[in-house]
């Protein structure tokens, strides 16, 4: 099993959830998280002081899938957060060693 | 039967000749439609108190907002017991060499339902005392982030005592700027003048927040700003045109020229910062609208329309350059930029008025007489010295009885927590 993080902008999450669905992933934990990478961030101005932002929102999904999944999922996520500029976002799989379903205790592939 | 029936015809008479004859006496003088007016007008100025307490709580960060509110919200409290007590008999009592009210009206002694001008002088009394509550309340702006509760309380007290009853003395309650001839409609010397110099002093001898100028301190909620400039905005009608104290053209000519230069100062700062940074900003809008009320306010009953507009393109232009420029390059924190709109703002309605005054007998230098800008000058300089003064040697007795600001834990904690043991926003 891995563990699919990917960051993203917030205007995508629709599509990469549409998307996972046809896929047939259907299973995956969402967040609103502020962050910078390449992109320089932005000016805001209150008063006339100019503050600058370096973080910016993003959006966090992390989806727990089979081996046999990691590649096609993160196909779908790709293409639906590609823009082509600055910002798009990163994706990173990691390995996971096992997962429980709480309620009917199932386990491993079974359980996501 | 007789006997009741005569017994009742006698008391049926004393009611219809009598009762309405001292109904007549104790109404004598007084006029029911400016007596609603001000009534209203009363009610409307106490809408800018909640109204500053949301104009500031928007403007402050997260943790601060309540600490914020409630110092503007506590003012009704205090400063209502202190006006009606001892404030309003200094103030507007007979006059002491032409320096403050006497003690005649201690408790509101003698001052009942008789006729003050054509409204009841009970209904004056509270009309003004909305007007001592709100002026402090435009100081805590300067001072919020950082001040401890108890000391803002003692330092209200003294302020509103030494300060706000002796300024409002000489110039509404027959003091020797009302007789100097000194015009100020509705408060740009006694309200604005004062508090904006009175934050800019208490703003240094705070001294800056911690991390002011290092940390992003940016406001955590400008629809709160936006609403409670919009309440502030709505309760200026009454705050203006409330003081012709009838319901009469006057009234009417204030209301149509505090709406004519608010807009126009919304106007300026807004296409101000939209030159200068590129962007038109809501933030921006509000604030130029306050300082366009704050500037009209002096005027609003001496100028022409078109007099009013030039005041409020000015006062936009002027208070956007002195938060965003002077300060900065100066380096003072004032939190919520009370002495840049406040007291720029004040400054200016004040000397306009000496520029754009149509008033019979007291005209202004556009129409041909330059002493009354020179009266003008004489009371803004009486009100920066007095006000500068006094607020510093308030500052440093309320300092040497109690400690001024919160320490450094309980700052970047917030003040929410450390003063009031309460958190505005659950998550």
């Amino acid at each position: 099993m891995v563990k699919i993080e990917a960051v993203v902008r917030p205007g995508v999450l629709e599509d990469i959830k549409d998307g996972l669905s046809k896929y047939g992933i259907h299973g995956m934990t969402v967040a609103q998280v502020m962050g910078c990478g390449l992109q320089k961030g932005r000016k805001e101005v209150y008063r006339g002081t100019e503050y600058s932002i370096n973080l910016l929102p993003k959006v966090k999904i992390e989806i727990v899938a089979a081996d046999k999944d990691a590649d096609g999922v993160v196909e779908v996520i790709i293409k639906a957060a590609r823009t082509g500029e600055i910002g798009d976002g990163k994706i990173f799989i990691t390995k996971i060693e096992n997962a429980i379903r709480i309620r009917t205790g199932e386990k491993g592939d079974a359980a996501v | 039967m007789k006997k009741r029936l005569a017994l009742i015809t006698l008391i049926s008479l004393i009611m219809i000749f009598i009762f309405p004859m001292f109904a007549w006496a104790a109404e004598e003088g007084i006029d029911t439609g400016d007596t609603a007016w001000v009534i209203i007008s009363t009610a409307l100025v106490f809408l800018m108190i909640p109204g500053i307490a949301l104009f500031y709580g928007g403007m402050v960060r997260q943790k601060n907002v309540l600490n914020t509110m409630m110092m503007s919200f506590i003012c009704l409290g205090v400063v209502t017991i202190l006006w009606l007590v001892y404030g309003y008999s200094l103030a507007f009592g007979p006059d002491i060499s032409k320096f403050i009210g006497d003690l005649s009206y201690f408790g509101l002694k003698g001052v009942g339902l008789e006729p003050t001008g054509t409204i009841p002088h009970q209904l004056f009394v509270v009309f003004q005392m909305m007007f001592a509550v709100l002026t402090p309340a435009l100081i805590t702006g300067a001072i919020v982030e950082r001040m401890r509760f108890p000391a803002f309380l003692l330092f209200l007290v003294l302020w509103t005592t030494l300060v706000y009853d002796p300024i409002c003395h000489w110039v509404w309650g027959g003091g020797w700027l009302m007789e100097l001839g000194a015009l100020d409609f509705a408060g740009g010397t006694v309200v604005h003048i004062s508090s904006g110099i009175s934050a800019l002093v208490a703003a240094l001898v705070l001294g800056r927040r911690k991390g002011y100028g290092t940390e992003r301190m940016v406001p955590h909620n400008i629809p709160y700003v936006v609403l409670g400039a919009a309440l502030l905005w709505f309760g200026w009608f009454g705050f203006n045109s409330g003081s012709a104290l009838a319901a009469n053209g006057l009234a009417a000519s204030v209301f149509i020229n505090t709406q004519l230069a608010t807009g126009a100062a919304l106007m300026s700062w807004v296409m101000a910062e939209w030159l200068r940074h590129g962007k038109p900003t809501m933030l921006g809008a509000a604030s130029g609208a306050i300082a366009g009320l704050v500037a009209i306010t002096p005027a609003c009953a001496f100028v022409t329309p078109m007099g009013s507009l030039a005041i409020g393109l000015v006062a936009g232009i002027l208070c956007y350059f002195t938060v965003s420029y002077v300060k900065v390059k100066m380096g003072y924190d004032d939190s919520l930029d009370v002495f840049g709109i406040h007291g720029v703002g004040g400054m200016w309605g004040a000397l306009a008025t000496g520029l754009f005054s149509v008033a019979e007998g007291a005209e202004g230098l556009f129409y041909g007489n330059a002493a009354q800008l020179g009266i003008q000058a004489v009371s803004v300089a009486a009100t920066i010295v007095f006000a500068s003064v006094a607020t510093f040697v308030i500052l440093k007795v309320v300092g040497a009885i109690t400690r001024l600001r919160v320490d450094d834990e309980a700052e970047i904690l917030g003040l929410d927590v450390n003063e009031h043991s309460e958190r505005a926003y659950s998550v």
